[in-house]
């Protein structure tokens, strides 16, 4: 069967923000990109499931500029998967990614499960994934901590709010995406990362798949940084004398009490 | 002046604050304000919908409906959205809502704004504000080719005044629509909290590797007791196993914005200070003075958090009971 893994390069989470001139993004001069770390999460997840199943095959696709994204292609080849695919475009929003997802696996002859991330970490709108299942009319569960497989159905766990977890069983085809806490996701091997490197990506420009502009539904713009935050104010004193210092602060001073 | 219309949530019977903030802020913008309630509890919370500004609610009032199911849920509100044709709509970026708003989007050819923390409402425009990188920076997310507007808002984000109990909201009950299920809820596992999520709490007790090993994270517990809080943690304690994974706080964990983050023994990695910068007030206790979270810290104190946490929540206790 087929699995495919849907993932995003994103700027790695050490990165320190500086905003482009024009205030529609950020200045990515020196910025090191990474594979989505929830990704990395889906990419395991989908190697564990075909290496469980004989026979199967890990598809990994993005949506990105091809210069650079094919290198978070190469890392997932390197962890384990088997074939990639690189949608190259720019300026999409999470509607037209989803459908340009939607449609190369589609034409690639559909997938069994999809992975992907419960959210990617630059624009943190956890929405791709269910919009691709919708243009897929198959269904999908977000938030997924644990994972199990019958040709028929899959069975997960995802997690909702204060710690609760509702066990969900959709049928196949089905979207997955993955939480952290679905499993340890594997270090790429040496041997992984040599085959990988002679992998050929195979390359779709976003263009070819007749996606109209009006597709794109919402525009970032105005971006800025946090506001600077006061300079703290340091207690001092013996432990009791700063507990209560503290606390008459909140109170009167804060007013957060 | 259009329709706004306002997708409610209710925990154990009671409308939930996110609601009512949604509710107030549509009815403030001028339009009409179209609510939603589902499931077999949905009549309960219609009168609370109403004082909080709701001109309509539309009930849907089936067990089916009583556990979120995506299908379900997406088949009954769209049915609901396409004969009240509103410009906007609005619900709270909690787990139902990021997980059913994107696919109800899909459906309608729309865009969706999730996670917001700022909005304003101009006739039938609206633009909202949204954290990126996790709260590293900020965007405002302007609509395009969207018939209508869906935005999903955090928690906690808008104000809530007392709710007029001589506003009365019509009913309008709806049969159920049918769907032929893919998915199924089996089973719900509750939670071993029965305080507020992160993302919704208004006090947040949080502990990192400073605590030096996992039992002492009854001493927070204990604060957060007290103080009605719900304890989170760093991504360096849920890596070591302390604590579960639905408790950390950063890039990689929950971003929070309560009125109080009190982050205890935590040094404050930058993944870490992003999920928390939304914080109004934040307090640091450290040992070592050089720490990062003292840089985004309102107040500090140096010291062995396992000998300050007692004390000060002997010192809330009073101030908070008398």
């Amino acid at each position: 069967m087929k699995i495919f893994v849907c993932i995003k390069q994103v700027p790695d989470t050490e990165t320190k923000i500086k905003i482009s001139p024009d205030q529609t993004g950020i200045d990515t001069a020196g910025i090191k990109w990474v594979m989505n770390p929830y990704d990395e999460y889906a990419v395991e997840e989908a190697i564990k499931l075909r290496d469980a199943n004989a026979g199967s095959q890990v598809w990994v696709l993005s949506v990105g500029p091809k210069a650079r994204v094919v290198e978070s292609l190469r890392t997932a080849l390197a962890m384990g998967s088997d074939e990639a695919i690189v949608i190259n475009g720019e300026g999409l929003d999470n509607f037209a990614t989803a459908k340009a997802l939607a449609e190369v696996i589609k034409a690639e002859g559909g997938a069994k499960v999809i992975f992907t991330g419960k959210l990617a970490i630059d624009d943190n709108a956890s929405s791709v994934s269910q919009m691709m299942a919708e243009f897929l009319n198959v269904p999908h569960t977000t938030v997924v901590s644990k994972f199990a497989f019958t040709p028929e159905n899959v069975t997960v766990e995802r997690d909702i709010e204060g710690g609760a977890k509702e066990v969900v069983q959709m049928m196949t085809p089905a979207v997955v995406a993955a939480n952290k806490g679905l499993n340890m996701p594997r270090y790429a091997s040496l041997p992984g990362i040599m085959k990988a490197k002679k992998k050929t990506i195979k390359e779709i420009e976003f263009a070819s798949l007749n996606i109209p502009a009006t597709d794109i539904k919402v525009k970032y713009s105005g971006m800025t940084l946090p506001a600077e935050k006061p300079a703290v104010k340091m207690l001092s004193g013996d432990s009791s004398a700063q507990a209560s210092e503290l606390v008459k602060l909140l109170r009167d001073e804060a007013k957060v009490l | 002046m259009g329709k706004v219309l306002v997708f409610t949530e209710q925990a154990n019977g009671k409308l939930k604050r996110s609601s009512m903030e949604l509710l107030q802020a549509a009815a403030k913008s001028g339009n009409t304000v179209v609510a939603v309630s589902f499931g077999s509890h949905a009549g309960d919370v219609t009168t609370a919908i109403g004082n909080n500004g709701a001109n309509e609610v539309h009930v849907v009032k089936d067990a089916g409906l009583d556990a979120y199911n995506p299908e379900s849920y997406a088949a009954n509100l769209v049915g609901i959205i396409n004969k009240v044709q509103p410009s906007i709509i609005l619900a709270s970026a909690s787990s139902t809502g990021k997980d059913l708003f994107p696919r109800v989007a899909a459906r309608l050819n729309t865009g969706v704004a999730s996670d917001c923390v700022q909005l304003t409402i101009s006739g039938d425009n609206v633009t909202a504000v949204k954290p990126m990188y996790s709260g590293k920076a900020f965007a405002t997310v302007n609509f395009e080719n969207s018939p209508i507007k869906i935005v999903l808002m955090r928690a906690n984000q808008l104000p809530v005044e007392a709710a007029d109990t001589s506003k009365t909201a019509t009913v309008t009950e709806h049969a159920a629509a049918t769907v032929d299920l893919k998915t199924l809820i089996k089973e719900i596992v509750k939670g071993t909290s029965e305080k507020l999520d992160l993302t919704e709490a208004n006090v947040i007790v949080s502990g990192g590797r400073g605590l030096k090993e996992a039992a002492n994270f009854k001493i927070l517990n204990d604060l957060a007791d007290v103080l009605g809080a719900t304890v989170g943690a760093s991504r360096a304690v849920v890596d070591a196993g302390w604590v579960g994974h639905g408790m950390q706080v950063g890039q990689t964990g929950k971003t929070v914005a309560p009125s109080l983050y009190i982050a205890v023994g935590i040094s404050g990695a930058i993944q870490h200070l992003a999920g928390m910068s939304g914080s109004k007030v934040i307090v640091a206790i450290n040992n070592d003075a050089n720490a990062p979270i003292f840089q985004k810290a309102t107040y500090g104190i140096v010291g062995d958090a396992l000998e300050i946490v007692p004390k000060l929540t002997e010192e809330f206790k009073k101030a908070l009971h008398h």
